[in-house]
C-alpha cells in the first residue's frame, strides 16, 4: 500500500504534522492516568491511615528496581533516536533493542511483585488502595506492553532499511512515547511506595 | 484523476466494496460514517417510537416495565453515543474540513480509517451486549450498574471503543487544522465552521480519555470487585457520577459546536451578507470549549456535594450560557438587511436558532440551585436537552445535510418535498417536547415506565406530536433517497457560497483540487463587503 | 394536592422557589421574544424580493460596540439568577432549629420510614403541619430519590451516606412522594406519600402508636391497608394482571410452578414464607428481587396480609 497522500510534500512540516500528532495523542494520555491520579488524590484525602498502613505491604526494593530499569531504558531509547540522527540505523536497532528488553525486564518484576501480593491475600478488590495500586500499576504496564510493540516495530522498519537521517519520524515518536511511559512510572512509585 | 474527471463522477467513480473498505480518502471516510451514524438515528428513533407508544397509558400497556427501562437505556446510549455526538465531526467533519482548508486530506488518512474500523468494533461489541440488555439508563449510575446482571461489561468495553474512535479523529482534525491549511489561509480566513470543529476536537482529545477511564473502572468493578465506587468497601458512587460527567458534560458542547458551525456557514450563503461578528463567533467557540469543563457539577446538584461545591458549578455555569447566547445574537444580526431566501438548509439554520433559543433558556431553571432542586431528574430535563440535543443538533446537522447534499452527490434535492418535511418536523418536534416542559413542573419524574393518571394529557400529547416527528423524518429521508437515485444534477455551487468546497466540480475529485487554492480572503464577501474586519 | 405549572405551593419556601422560577420565566420569556421577533421580523422583512436578483446588502460585518453590550448585559442577568437562585438555595440546605427528625432509608422498591420514637411505617410518612421537619435520608442497595414536587425539593439517597432534606409544611394534606433517581424495574412504582396532619390529630396518632384502624378491625381489612402501606402492590396486582411480581388473584389455594421444577401449594404457610423469606421459594418465570419483610411487618400483620389473600378470588 503505498503512502496515502499527505498535505504536505515538504518533510520538515510533514515531521512537525507527526509530532504534533503524537503531543496531542500524549495529551490524551494525561487525562487518562489524571482520572486516577485524581481518584487516588480523593481516596488518600479521605482515607488516610489506610494508605499509610497499605503502602508498607508493597516491595520497595523490586519498586526501585524497577525505577532503574525504566529510566535506564529512556537512556536507551534516547540514545537509539539519537544513533538514527546520525544515520546510524544498526545502532537504532541495537538501543532499541535492549530498550525493548528492559521493558521485558520491567514487566516480569511486575509480575513477580503481583504474584507476591496475590500470595499474600492483596488482591484487586481487597480495599481502596490496592485496587488503586492495581489500576494504575496496571493500566501502567498495558502502557509498556504497547510501548514495548512499537518499539519492536520501529527495529523492523530499521531493518527494512526505512530510516535514515533524512527520515525517522517513527524512531523519534516512538522515543517521545517511552519516555511518557517511563514519567507516569515516575509519578506512580512515590505515590504508591514512598508517601507515608 | 482523469476518470474521475471524464466520468464526473469525482471521488465516487471507483466501485467495488474494497474501495470503501480501505479507503484512505477522507470523503469516503465521512460518508460511511453518515451511514452508519445515520442507521443508528434510525434505531435509536425506533426506541424513542416504543417508548412513547407505551407512555400513551399511564400503567404498563404493551410492554413490561424491565423492557421499557431497557428501550429508554438504549435510545439514550445509542443517540448519544453512535448519533449525536459522531454525525457531525466524523461525517460532515470528515468530508468538508480539508476542503474547507484548501488541503487534500487530512494528516493522518490512516489514522483516520482506522478510527472508523474503531467505531465498526465499538458498535458490534455494544450490539453484543444486547443479548443481556441493561437498564440502567444512559447514564450507568453505580451502584446499580456495577449490581445488575445485564451485560454492563461487555457495553463498557464497547463505549470504551467508541470513545476510542473519537479521540482518533479529534487528534486528526487538530493536526490537520494547525498543520494542512492552504497557503494565505490564516486563522482568521478560516470557516467558521473550520473553529467550530477545532474547538470540538480540543474537547475531544481532552474529555473521552476520563469516559474510558470510568467505563474501565466499572468494568473493573464488575469482573474484579476493585473498590472505586462501592460504598461496603469504602467506595464513593457518586465519585463515578464525578468522572461521568466529567466527560458527560463536555461532549454536549461537542454535539452543539459542529452544528453551530454549520449555521454559521448556512446564514451568510443564504442571507448574501458577510456573518456578523466573526472575530466574536469564532473566539465564542473556544470560550464554550473552555467553560464547559468547568460545569460538570451541575448535573448532580442533589447527589449530595457541599453547598460551597454547588455554589460554584451553579455560577460557572451561567457562564458558558454567554459566549452561546453571543453566537445567537451575531447570527442574527447577520440578517440584517439581508437578502434571504428559504430553501430547506435555510429553513432548517434558522430552525436551530429558534429551537435551540427554547433549550438555552431553558438552562437558567436548571442552573440555579434552587429551581434544579425542583426539577432535577423530571421531565423538564429531558425536554430541555432533546430541545438543545435534536432541536440544536439535528436540527443543524439537517441543514448541513440539505446544503451539502449537493457537493457530496452531485445531484439536487426535491425543494418542495423538503419543505413539506421540514414543517413535519418543526410542528411535530414542538408539539412532541414542549408539554414535557409542563410535565416536568408539574413533577412528573423522568425514566417512569408508569406514571399517575394527573399526567396523562401531557403523555398523549407528546406521543401525537412524536408521531409528526417520524413522519416528517421518514419524509426527509426518502427525498434523500430520491435525490440520490434522480435527482437533478447539481452545478458545482448551486448556492454561490465563497467557501472553498463550492469551488471544485460538482463531484469533487479524490485530490479535492487539481492545485491547492492560494487564499487571499475571507470566505463571507458576500454583498458589497470591503474586506474582512479589522 | 396538585400543581398546575408553578402554583400550588405547600410551603413558604416553595413559595419561594417558584419565585424564582416565575423571575427566570420572565427573563428568558423576554430574552426569548426579543429574539426571536428579530429573527422572523428580519427574516420577512429583509426576505429576498425579485426572485433570482439579491437585494443590494451593505457591507456591515461586526459592531464592537454590540458584542460588548451583548456579553455585558447577559453576564449582569446570569449573575443575578445565580444569586437569586443560591439564597434560595442556601435557605432550603439550612435547617431551621427544633426540627423533628423523620429516618428514610430506600431500598428496591420502598421508602422505610422509622420516627424518633422507634415506630416504622413503609411508604408513608405522617408529620405535623407548622412545624420543620427533617428527613434523614439513606439507602441499602443502589442509588435512590426523595422528591416532594408540592415542596419543590429532592434529594438524593445514596448507599453509605447520609443526606438530608427539611420541609416545614403549613397546610394539612397528602402529599406525593417520588422516586427520581433510576433504581430498576420498580423505580416508577416506589411511590410515598407525606401526610400533613393538623397538631391535634397528629398528637392524637403518635398517642395511639400510629396506624389508623380500630380495635376491632377485621383481619382481613387490616391486611389490604398493610398491603397498600408496605408497598406489596408496587410489585403484585390483585386485578389479575403481572407485574414485577406473580399477582395475587386466585393465588390462595392454587398450585404455584417454582423454579428448579417443584411445585407448591400456596397455603397459609407458604404465604408467610413468601413475606419473610421471600427467595427461599421463587415462582417460574419471576425474578429474585423481592425484598424481605422479616424485620418490617410484625407477625400480626402478616397475618393480616394472608387473611386479605385469601379474599382475592
Amino acid at each position: 500500500m503505498s503512502a496515502p497522500p499527505s498535505g504536505h510534500s515538504d518533510p520538515r512540516v510533514a515531521f512537525e504534522t507527526a509530532k504534533l500528532g503524537l503531543w496531542t495523542f500524549l495529551a490524551t494520555e494525561v487525562l487518562l492516568f489524571g482520572a486516577l491520579f485524581t481518584a487516588y488524590t480523593v481516596f488518600r484525602v479521605k482515607y488516610p491511615a489506610l494508605f499509610q498502613s497499605e503502602h508498607l505491604k508493597l516491595n520497595r526494593v523490586l519498586g526501585t528496581l524497577n525505577t532503574v530499569v525504566l529510566i535506564t531504558s529512556s537512556l536507551t531509547v534516547a540514545l537509539g533516536v539519537e544513533a538514527i540522527r546520525r544515520g546510524k540505523a544498526r545502532l537504532l536497532e541495537k538501543y532499541y533493542g535492549v530498550t525493548v528488553l528492559l521493558g521485558a525486564v520491567f514487566l516480569c518484576v511486575k509480575y513477580i511483585e503481583w504474584t507476591e501480593e496475590f500470595h499474600h491475600g492483596l488482591y484487586p478488590g481487597t480495599n481502596i488502595f490496592f485496587s488503586l495500586y492495581f489500576m494504575m500499576t496496571g493500566l501502567h504496564g498495558i502502557h509498556v506492553l504497547l510501548g514495548m510493540g512499537v518499539l519492536s516495530y520501529v527495529i523492523v522498519l530499521s531493518r527494512r532499511g526505512r530510516l535514515s537521517e533524512a527520515w525517522y519520524t517513527p524512531a523519534e515518536l516512538s522515543g517521545l512515547y517511552w519516555h511518557f511511559v517511563d514519567l507516569v512510572w515516575i509519578y506512580l512509585l512515590p505515590l504508591l511506595y514512598l508517601i507515608g | 484523476m482523469a476518470e474521475e474527471i471524464r466520468s464526473g463522477r469525482g471521488y465516487l467513480a471507483e466501485r467495488g466494496w474494497r474501495s470503501w473498505a480501505y479507503t484512505m480518502d477522507h470523503k469516503r471516510i465521512g460518508v460511511m460514517y453518515l451511514y452508519t451514524t445515520i442507521a443508528f438515528f434510525f434505531v435509536g428513533g425506533i426506541f424513542a417510537l416504543l417508548l412513547r407508544l407505551e407512555l400513551l397509558s399511564p400503567q404498563a400497556m404493551y410492554f413490561s416495565n424491565h423492557t421499557y427501562n431497557v428501550f429508554f437505556t438504549l435510545h439514550g446510549a445509542m443517540m448519544i453515543f453512535l448519533f449525536v455526538i459522531p454525525a457531525i465531526p466524523s461525517g460532515l467533519g470528515n468530508f468538508f474540513i480539508p476542503l474547507h482548508i484548501g488541503a487534500r486530506d487530512v494528516a493522518f488518512p490512516r489514522i483516520n480509517l482506522a478510527s472508523y474500523w474503531v467505531f465498526v468494533a465499538g458498535f458490534l461489541v455494544v450490539i453484543g451486549s444486547l443479548v443481556s440488555p441493561m437498564d440502567t439508563g444512559w447514564t450507568f449510575y453505580t451502584p446499580y450498574s456495577a449490581k445488575t446482571g445485564a451485560a454492563v461489561t461487555t457495553l463498557s468495553l464497547g463505549i470504551f471503543l467508541i470513545g476510542m474512535s473519537s479521540i482518533l479523529t479529534g487528534l486528526n482534525f487538530i493536526v490537520t487544522i494547525h498543520k494542512l491549511r492552504a497557503p494565505g489561509m490564516t486563522w482568521h480566513r478560516m470557516p467558521l465552521f473550520i473553529w467550530g470543529m477545532y474547538a470540538t476536537s480540543i474537547i475531544q482529545v481532552v474529555a473521552t480519555p476520563v469516559v474510558g477511564v470510568t467505563f474501565l473502572l466499572l468494568a473493573m468493578e464488575r469482573i474484579f470487585g476493585v473498590a472505586f465506587f462501592d460504598p461496603a468497601k469504602g467506595g464513593d458512587p457518586v465519585l463515578f457520577q464525578h468522572f461521568f460527567w466529567f466527560y458527560s458534560h463536555p461532549v454536549v458542547y461537542v454535539m452543539i459546536l459542529p452544528a453551530m458551525g454549520i449555521i454559521s456557514e448556512v446564514i451568510p450563503v443564504f442571507s448574501r451578507k458577510p456573518i456578523f461578528g466573526y472575530n466574536a463567533i469564532a473566539y465564542s467557540s473556544l470560550a464554550i470549549a473552555f467553560l464547559g469543563f468547568l460545569v460538570w457539577g451541575h448535573h448532580m446538584f442533589t447527589s449530595a456535594m457541599s453547598p460551597l461545591a454547588n455554589a460554584i458549578f451553579s455560577f460557572m455555569t451561567f457562564f458558558v450560557a454567554v459566549p452561546t447566547a453571543v453566537k445567537v445574537f451575531n447570527w442574527i444580526a447577520t440578517l440584517y438587511k439581508g437578502s434571504i431566501t428559504f430553501e430547506a438548509p435555510m429553513l432548517y439554520a434558522l430552525t436551530f436558532i429558534f429551537l435551540f433559543a427554547v433549550g438555552g433558556l431553558t438552562g437558567p431553571f436548571l442552573g440555579a440551585l434552587a429551581t434544579d432542586v425542583q426539577l432535577h431528574d423530571t421531565y423538564f430535563v429531558v425536554a430541555h436537552f432533546h430541545y438543545t440535543m435534536m432541536g440544536g443538533t439535528v436540527m443543524g446537522f439537517f441543514a448541513g445535510l440539505h446544503y451539502w447534499f449537493p457537493k457530496m452527490t452531485g445531484k439536487m434535492l426535491n425543494e418542495k418535498v423538503a419543505r413539506v418535511a421540514w414543517a413535519l418536523v418543526f410542528i411535530g418536534f414542538n408539539v412532541a417536547f414542549f408539554t414535557m416542559f409542563i410535565a416536568g413542573v408539574r413533577g412528573m419524574p423522568r425514566r417512569y415506565a408508569e406514571y399517575l393518571p394527573k399526567f396523562h394529557v401531557e403523555n398523549v400529547i407528546s406521543t401525537i406530536g412524536a408521531a409528526i416527528l417520524a413522519a416528517g423524518i421518514a419524509v426527509m429521508f426518502w427525498n434523500f433517497l430520491q435525490g440520490l437515485r434522480k435527482g437533478t444534477p447539481a452545478p458545482g455551487n448551486p448556492w454561490r457560497a465563497l467557501t472553498l468546497e463550492w469551488k471544485t466540480p460538482p463531484v469533487p475529485i479524490t485530490e479535492n483540487f487539481h492545485e491547492i487554492p492560494v487564499v487571499t480572503d475571507w470566505p463571507y464577501g458576500y454583498g458589497k463587503v470591503e474586506g474582512p474586519p479589522a | 394536592m396538585d400543581n398546575i405549572l408553578a402554583f400550588g405551593a405547600a410551603s413558604d419556601q416553595a413559595g419561594r422557589v417558584d419565585g424564582l422560577f416565575v423571575m427566570i420565566t420572565v427573563i428568558g420569556g423576554f430574552f426569548f421574544f426579543l429574539t426571536q421577533g428579530m429573527l422572523i421580523y428580519f427574516a420577512v422583512k429583509y426576505r429576498r424580493r425579485l426572485p433570482g436578483r439579491d437585494n443590494e446588502t451593505p457591507a456591515i460585518t461586526g459592531s464592537p460596540l454590540l458584542e460588548f453590550l451583548w456579553i455585558l448585559i447577559p453576564s449582569i442577568v446570569v449573575v443575578v439568577i445565580f444569586y437569586y437562585g443560591w439564597r434560595v438555595y442556601t435557605d432550603q440546605r439550612i435547617p431551621v432549629a427544633g426540627a423533628t427528625e423523620v429516618y428514610v432509608n430506600a431500598r428496591q422498591w420502598m421508602y422505610e420510614i422509622k420516627y424518633p420514637d422507634g415506630r416504622t411505617a413503609i411508604n408513608e410518612i405522617r408529620v405535623p403541619a407548622g412545624r420543620p421537619v427533617k428527613f434523614i435520608l439513606s439507602a441499602s442497595d443502589v442509588l435512590h430519590g426523595f422528591y416532594l414536587p408540592d415542596f419543590r425539593v429532592k434529594m438524593d439517597m445514596i448507599p453509605g451516606r447520609v443526606t438530608t432534606l427539611w420541609v416545614q409544611p403549613e397546610r394539612p394534606g397528602s402529599y406525593q412522594i417520588y422516586c427520581t433517581v433510576y433504581c430498576g424495574t420498580g423505580h416508577s412504582n416506589m411511590l410515598a406519600r407525606l401526610i400533613v396532619m393538623p397538631q391535634g390529630d397528629y398528637a392524637e396518632w403518635v398517642e395511639h402508636g400510629g396506624g389508623e384502624g380500630g380495635e376491632h378491625e377485621p383481619l382481613a381489612v387490616r391486611g389490604e391497608r398493610v398491603a397498600k402501606n408496605a408497598g406489596c402492590l408496587s410489585c403484585h396486582a390483585v386485578g389479575g394482571a403481572e407485574k414485577v411480581g406473580p399477582g395475587w388473584k386466585g393465588l390462595f389455594g392454587s398450585n404455584v410452578p417454582l423454579e428448579g421444577g417443584k411445585t407448591a401449594t400456596a397455603d397459609e404457610e407458604y404465604l408467610r414464607e413468601s413475606i419473610v423469606d421471600p427467595g427461599a421459594k421463587v415462582v417460574k418465570g419471576f425474578p429474585n428481587v423481592m425484598p424481605t419483610y422479616k424485620t418490617t411487618l410484625s407477625k400480626e400483620d402478616i397475618d393480616a396480609v394472608v387473611e386479605y389473600l385469601k379474599t382475592l378470588k
